[in-house]
């Protein structure tokens, strides 16, 4: 392990303490303004979306777009998703997908 | 209670994921330090794909910075001084929070602070375990545990994506990122993608309620 994962990490423990405090102990209960809180409150989905997209589909060459076995593996968590199974339940067929198709 | 068995099982996944990149000690105290599942996924994702450190922090306190609104929502919830009230806050997580308000804006404080005594248990037991037992998975690969990841971001994606808005930001930073792959520095696509969220300047209008 390099310097760099223990920087990415107290950058990250700092970061996280500054934001979670903000609200609570500088800024009280003043609202923040109507653009500022729609804009952070779409920053998940559109975060979430660029990892599944990196996640699922980035090759093992860099800044190649590749479609494998792991996309049947995210076809299978949907289907669990709409069977309503629980959380590492899905993730056990998403693996268990791609697994399979790699045979 | 199940949310505390979601987070075992999710702090099982980061485990996996970080050990080959920060190491197993390295994963371990971060959970502990940084103590936000999220943030840590997308910060060792980014570093696994080969990005900056600068790019995987970008990535993680954008990811993070959903806590700003949730903590002036939550503000009542606190007391004592701004040290005290700063400490306390650190107690916020996505499941706390969802559990401690009433969906009227009020936030209950009992709820708010132990709810997250759970989630930080069964974070870094999760954690632990992931950690420790990806050393005995040689064959990651054949198992077919690196579609784990992209699977566990689609499910958080889904229960993300309530309204038309989300949808759009969702697809945007999906396009962003598949975009810039091919171009872009590694690390780059995943926080560019964070730019898909600035449809939110929009005023939200009144006629369009959650689906």
């Amino acid at each position: 392990m390099n310097g760099d994962a223990w920087a990415v990490i107290g950058a990250l423990a700092v970061g996280t303490f500054a934001i979670k405090a903000a609200g609570p102990a500088v800024l009280g209960r003043r609202p923040l303004p109507d653009r500022l809180t729609g804009v952070i409150a779409l920053l998940a989905p559109a975060l979430l979306a660029g990892l599944v997209i990196m996640e699922a589909f980035s090759g093992t060459q860099p800044h190649h777009v590749v479609l494998d076995a792991r996309a049947v593996g995210l076809l299978a968590a949907i289907a669990g998703r709409l069977l309503r199974l629980p959380l590492p339940v899905i993730l056990v067929m998403a693996a268990a997908a791609t697994a399979l198709t790699r045979l | 209670m199940s949310a505390g068995i979601a987070t075992v099982a999710i702090g099982v996944a980061f485990g996996l994921l970080a050990r080959p990149v920060i190491g197993t000690i390295g994963a371990i105290v971060m959970s502990i330090v940084v103590f936000a599942g999220s943030a840590q996924l997308t910060a060792v994702s980014v570093l696994a794909a080969g990005g900056s450190a600068e790019a995987a922090v970008l990535a993680g306190l954008l990811m993070n910075l959903r806590f700003l609104p949730m903590g002036v929502a939550a503000a009542s919830a606190f007391r004592g001084g701004p040290l005290r009230r700063a400490l306390e806050a650190q107690a916020l997580v996505d499941a706390s929070w969802a559990i401690a308000g009433d969906g009227t804006g009020r936030f209950d404080r009992g709820l708010l602070l132990g709810a997250s005594i759970p989630q930080a248990l069964g974070w870094w037991v999760g954690t632990a375990v992931g950690a420790l037992g990806g050393a005995w998975l040689a064959h990651a690969k054949a198992l077919g545990l690196d579609a784990i990841f992209p699977a566990f971001f689609l499910l958080l994606l889904i229960d993300q994506v309530k309204d038309r808005r989300a949808l759009i930001a969702a697809m945007l930073g999906a396009a962003i990122c598949l975009v810039l792959i091919p171009h872009a520095p590694a690390g780059i696509p995943v926080a560019a993608s964070a730019a898909g969220a600035l449809i939110g300047v929009r005023p939200r209008r009144d006629a369009e309620g959650p689906r």
